[in-house]
């Protein structure tokens, strides 16, 4: 069986900051990190790889330095990993993203595809259902839980609003996972030897025989048109003072409007 | 179009290199330039200190015209159990709304429900309902729902599909998209229509929920969005309303997947804090469970439930299902107090239509004060034991 994980390095989100005076983001000395989510997606195939046999090739669309992301994916037990770089996919939206990925994915041929739900930078959790599509296979969202594989076809629990369905797909198939599935390991001293070492392939647009028009900021329907901060709300009412001087103007004025 | 540096103005200042999102603009020869990765978002024309940035060709605004054709707005109608969904009706208010601006047709999708539930949208606002009440569309499978929006879609062929951002639209409106080739823009918290172009202005936060970007899909039709539950307000509900209401059928749509079992497992927490008149929330400032436990006290005196922030979250001081942001529940209560939260665009557009937002922080430039109603500076270990400590006294006068 072989399975392929799509993983994205992304900026650590939760470091980035705005200049309060430019209204721009400060990205200097960001750490870059895999998608989290996608290291749960990485758990997942390797934890099928014991079970049932499987090479576990890990896949990412991205910059030359991304190569960094997929020895860390080597490390925690992927055994192949490909770059999809090609300066002709800068600037892809999420269509433009999954028809690349995609490409790359058909060249290489999978069972079973795992991304995570979605990545922590864009937050759009739409590329693992359009890369289904251009793919043409079923894929199901939002997975918590892999209760078998047998026989060509794969059961899984799929979280919903108000608990989660039981549904069973054909392979190949693609999923998307979310946290709940499992806990993603730690890099082994075995794995970060091997992650050293590995070749790391190389595709670009060429390798995928794809349309010219379909890549990149070209090749994407939507276009950012501006980036600025949320205003600031009318009619804010700084409460100065001692903590308990506070505390008795906001009480005050909680009562006044009945919200207390 | 697209963004240059005007190499006789540059002065090599690299003031614009941290400006860009998008990591677009590096230095040559001492002289900025624009990289592959410009996405022509023209943050970085103002940032220049000496005008040297400038934009070429200006977008053309012929799309009104090459998409003659499309023209009505188009909400896919979520159910749940054969009853239509909250979020389906506060699309209809969005799609109204656009709908009246555009001089078009509310059309809406409702699929594996009955007539009267149809009849329901065409009351919240929606033109024409296309209904199809096939048991087959009971149960949520990826390929019998994108196959069936599809086909109405391309025959309707709408200027605008909205649908909701929930497991279910998450899941198959990207299929949808990438089939039709055309734009998808997640989790918009505002659409608005452009008077000079007629296109879709999507806003959304970006960037992990740092900043808001507004979103355009000028050459591809239909401008597909979808919107998070409780993001917009519903519209007028008119028992009286007409509309036309239209029965299909997809007989021959099959699904490669199979839902064999649906589990109902609600949570407690997401119901509380849905319903709740009054939300007690703790960020980073909370330090820790210790500081969720005096946050606890206030919502239980004041009857409310408690929220937190991603990082709170992703700290582990209190489950997921506890988060209030982008990534996590939007709420709308009378009273939200924000504790210890900077206020990042990820929790913001969770909770800022909260009718009263109280926020308590020790950092005076913390952006959550700039959707305060009332602000205290100061530190919540002390402010939130004392006004825990005064509405208990309080209560028990009355």
């Amino acid at each position: 069986m072989n399975i392929i994980v799509c993983i994205k390095q992304v900026p650590d989100t939760a470091e980035i900051k705005i200049n309060p005076e430019t209204n721009t983001l400060m990205r200097e000395g960001v750490p870059s990190i895999i998608n989290p989510f996608d290291l749960h997606a990485l758990e997942a195939a390797v934890r099928i790889k014991e079970d049932l046999g499987a090479r576990v090739t890990a896949l990412t669309m991205g910059p030359p330095q991304a190569e960094s992301s997929l020895r860390e994916a080597i490390s925690m037990g992927a055994d192949d990993a490909v770059l999809l770089s090609d300066r002709a996919f800068a600037g892809s939206d999420t269509w433009a993203t999954s028809y690349a990925l995609a490409g790359a994915i058909r060249k290489l041929g999978a069972d079973i595809v795992f991304c995570g739900k979605q990545a922590i930078d864009g937050d759009t959790a739409q590329v693992g259902p359009e890369t289904a599509e251009f793919l043409d296979i079923p894929h199901v969202s939002y997975v918590r839980n892999i209760e078998w594989i047998r026989d060509n076809t794969i059961r899984v629990q799929r979280l919903m609003d108000e608990g989660y369905d039981v549904v069973e797909s054909p392979l190949p198939v693609l999923l998307t996972v979310v946290k709940e599935l499992n806990q993603p390991r730690m890099p082994s001293l075995k794995g970060k030897m091997a992650a050293k070492k590995a070749q790391i392939r190389m595709m670009g647009k060429a390798d995928i025989e794809a349309d010219e028009d379909s890549l990149g900021l070209k090749g994407s329907p939507t276009k950012v048109k501006s980036i600025f901060a949320p205003e600031t709300k009318a009619g804010r009412m700084m409460i100065e003072g001692g903590p308990e001087e506070q505390v008795d103007i906001l009480i005050k004025e909680l009562r006044k409007i009945k919200c207390l | 179009m697209s963004i240059i540096v005007r190499q006789d103005k540059c002065t090599g200042c690299e003031t614009c290199v941290d400006s860009c999102p998008f990591d677009a603009i590096e230095m040559r020869d001492g002289r900025a330039f624009i990289n592959e990765y410009c996405n022509a978002c023209t943050t970085c024309l103002p940032v220049c200190p000496e005008g040297a940035i400038i934009e070429t060709e200006p977008a053309a605004s012929d799309s009104a015209r090459k998409f003659a054709d499309y023209k009505d707005v188009l909400v896919f109608a979520e159910q749940r159990e054969g009853r239509v969904a909250p979020v389906s009706l506060e699309l209809l208010g969005a799609g109204r709304r656009l709908a009246d601006e555009l001089g078009s047709q509310l059309l809406a999708v409702l699929l594996g429900a009955d007539e009267s539930e149809a009849g329901e949208l065409v009351k919240w606002g929606a033109d024409r309902v296309y209904l199809c009440s096939d048991p087959v569309f009971g149960k949520f499978n990826d390929d019998t729902y994108a196959g069936a929006l599809l086909r109405i879609i391309e025959e309707q062929k709408p200027s605008i599909v909205l649908a909701g951002a929930t497991p279910v639209g998450r899941s198959f409106i990207p299929r949808v998209a990438a089939r039709l080739r055309t734009g998808l823009t997640a989790d918009c918290t505002s659409l608005e229509i452009d008077g000079e172009t007629g296109n879709l202005v999507q806003i959304r936060p970006a960037f992990g929920g740092n900043i808001m970007a507004s979103i355009l899909c000028p050459d591809y039709r239909p401008q597909m969005a979808t919107v998070r539950p409780r993001v917009m307000k519903r519209g007028q509900y008119d028992a009286g309303r007409t509309g036309e209401i239209i029965h299909t059928d997809f007989k021959d749509l099959n699904s490669r997947t199979k839902v064999v079992e649906t589990v109902k497992e609600v949570s407690e927490v997401s119901v509380n804090l849905h319903e709740a008149d009054i939300i007690v929330s703790g960020g980073r400032g909370a330090g820790g469970e210790k500081g969720f436990k005096i946050l606890r006290e206030l919502a239980e005196a004041l009857g409310g439930a408690v929220g937190a922030s991603r990082a709170a979250v992703d700290e582990g001081w209190i489950p997921y299902s506890h988060q209030v942001g982008q990534t996590g529940k939007t709420v709308n209560p009378k009273i939200y107090f924000a504790c210890g939260i900077s206020g990042a665009v990820q929790h913001l557009v969770g909770m800022q239509s909260s009718d009263i937002i109280i926020a308590v922080n020790k950092n005076p430039d913390a952006p959550i004060f700039n959707v305060a109603t009332y602000g205290i500076v100061g530190d919540m270990f002390e402010i939130v034991p004392m006004l825990t400590a005064k509405i208990k006294e309080l209560k028990g006068q009355q």
